[in-house]
């Protein structure tokens, strides 16, 4: 007796956005069924790894973190080099601490400073993301936009109530945007049809559909990206974005992955959890639909690379 | 939502006049103009009023693939008309109509085979159109067991359970409602089901609150085409509210532009 066939017929597939440029320049999207589903449609591009690094040497990371970089971690370029030389890292996130008016406060100038000389350090893809202070992002991104013209970054973020900026900036620059909502599918939606209406090419748009780490939320995350590319694939185009997921942002601020082994005995040696702890985030959301992955710790980009490179045999 | 535009039909005037004058230029309007209004399909029709119906058919449906290579339905009642619409038309098509009963389904639905056509298959058999649910149910029965004798994809076919006119047949909404949802439970995946939305209202007062309302009805119970007025704005709004309340697209505030931009 043969099986009946159950593979799904989908009619509508996942963009394709490009980032960076040669020789390092990369495509990521353009799927046609559910995340590694080699048997039912094509994944012709796989799910790439970025590290975050911040503007400024960073004051508050556990030193299971800091210990990892050395004294690279005192200056941005140095730190990007890196992480891609020394980890495999396949894009650099560089995230805006210092603009952060409660933060340091500094300023655009300083963060288009720090912006070039890591672009001029590494040749992968750059990801640049604001402070989240409005005022703040929608002064200094414009800035980096047009510092970088011609890079092909990818900068965020637009939100539902402050796009504009942000819109105006990568149609000058070129750059591509990401777009943001608080895990909120509606809200996603609501937010990419506003800046296509501004004129912006959905073909340039990365969604982040906000990231819960393990425990603090992962299961809705994935529930949104899930629902959200299912009906992408049945032809909602307002959803056919790739999606980025900030892992390692999200799992450093929990007690799970920060506290020692003195303060918690019973939960291992932090050296071993913290990276455990991005990686089983990082490899849920990887099924959910993930097209760029953010990590912080060396040891989980290893661990995700490998399961992508499985993930992606045929 | 599968829309079938109707507006290519030959009791238009100006529709008949192009035809009589083989003048393009409202075909081509209407083709595009129906399509831009967000038709999956159009219906060609060339109307009662005209004599020669396979030379008619065969003009329009040529002229409208002049400017699109969208799904036709051709819509005739003569089976030469029918034929030579299919293979002027060529690729992506319907075959508007054949009735449930099966000396007709045995002169049609092999035309569709041969031209890989969808076949719209009517609620009608040799006794007419039915007044309750289970006669529609052994019609449409009939029909999908005719489609499989002839090797035709359930995805291919598609029931109509005739709506008749409210201010005629006012008991019948409800049935052709009932009819919808329980087609649907015929088959595994199941047929599409179509209605001809303008037969609901015609000659009735109000007709588009009419056509509109019965249109978000149907979708309820599971309909997911129609020929209808694809020009008509106020129903694909309540069609694509339909649709949402159905959860068939994510909700976002802007839903009626963002279906419109699917």
């Amino acid at each position: 007796m043969s099986l009946p066939d159950v593979t799904e017929k989908w009619t509508n597939n996942i963009l394709q956005v490009t980032l960076g440029t040669e020789p390092n320049q990369v495509t990521i999207g353009g799927h046609t069924s559910l995340p590694f589903l080699h048997f039912e449609g094509e994944t012709p591009n796989k799910t790439y790894v970025a590290m975050e690094i911040i503007d400024v040497e960073p004051a508050d990371w556990e030193s299971v973190m800091t210990e990892q970089f050395g004294d690279a971690i005192k200056n941005p370029a140095d730190w990007a080099k890196k992480c891609v030389d020394d980890f495999g890292a396949e894009m650099i996130c560089l995230s805006l601490y210092g603009i952060h008016p409660d933060f340091g406060d500094l300023s655009a100038e300083h963060a288009v400073d720090v912006a070039k000389s890591v672009s001029d350090a590494v040749d992968v893809p750059l990801i640049i993301w604001g402070c989240g202070d409005n005022d703040k992002d929608n002064t200094v991104l414009p800035a980096i936009a047009e510092a970088l013209k011609g890079k092909n970054v990818l900068l965020g973020s637009a939100a539902e109530d402050n796009y504009k900026t942000l819109v105006a900036a990568c149609q000058m620059g070129g750059h591509n945007m990401i777009t943001e909502s608080p895990l909120d599918i509606n809200i996603a939606k609501q937010v990419n049809i506003l800046v296509s209406d501004s004129g912006f090419p959905l073909d340039r748009v990365v969604m982040y559909p906000t990231t819960g780490a393990l425990g603090y939320g992962l299961e809705y995350a994935y529930s949104i990206m899930e629902r959200g590319r299912l009906a992408a694939l049945g032809g909602d185009k307002m959803m056919s974005c790739p999606v980025i997921c900030r892992v390692g942002t999200e799992v450093t601020r929990v007690k799970e992955a920060k506290a020692s082994i003195e303060e918690q005995p019973t939960w291992g040696p932090v050296d071993k959890r913290e990276p455990m702890w991005e990686a089983m985030t990082a490899s849920a959301l990887l099924m959910a639909g993930a097209d760029i992955m953010i990590l912080r710790n060396p040891k989980a980009v290893e661990i995700i690379k490998n399961m992508v490179a499985d993930l992606m045999k045929k | 939502m599968y829309i079938v535009g109707e507006r290519i039909n030959g009791m238009y005037t100006d529709i008949k006049n192009a035809i009589i004058n083989k003048d393009k230029e409202a075909v081509h309007k209407h083709a595009l103009a129906q399509i831009k209004a967000g038709a999956s399909a159009l219906d060609i029709n060339v109307g009662p009023a005209t004599a020669d119906k396979e030379d008619a058919m065969v003009w329009l449906v040529e002229t409208v693939r002049e400017v699109t290579d969208i799904t036709l339905a051709v819509d005739t009642a003569k089976y030469e008309a029918m034929k030579a619409g299919l293979e002027a038309a060529g690729g992506s098509l319907i075959l508007n109509s054949t009735k449930g009963e099966d000396a007709a389904m045995d002169m049609w639905l092999p035309l569709a085979k041969e031209h890989d056509a969808s076949v719209i298959i009517l609620n009608i058999d040799e006794k007419g159109v039915p007044s309750n649910v289970e006669d529609r149910l052994e019609i449409s029965m009939r029909g999908l067991a005719k489609a499989m004798e002839y090797d035709i994809d359930i995805d291919k076919v598609i029931i109509d359970p005739i709506a008749l006119p409210v201010n005629v047949a006012q008991a019948q909404p409800r049935v052709v409602l009932e009819a919808i949802s329980q087609i649907r439970m015929l088959s595994d995946p199941s047929p599409h089901i179509i209605i001809g939305l303008s037969n609901i209202c015609q000659r009735c007062s109000n007709p588009g609150l009419i056509s509109r309302t019965f249109l978000t009805m149907c979708i309820g119970y599971g309909m997911d085409m129609a020929i209808a007025d694809a020009y008509d704005e106020e129903q694909n709004e309540a069609l694509i509210t339909a649709e949402l309340l159905m959860n068939k697209n994510i909700y976002c505030d802007s839903f009626i532009e963002a279906y419109c931009q699917d």
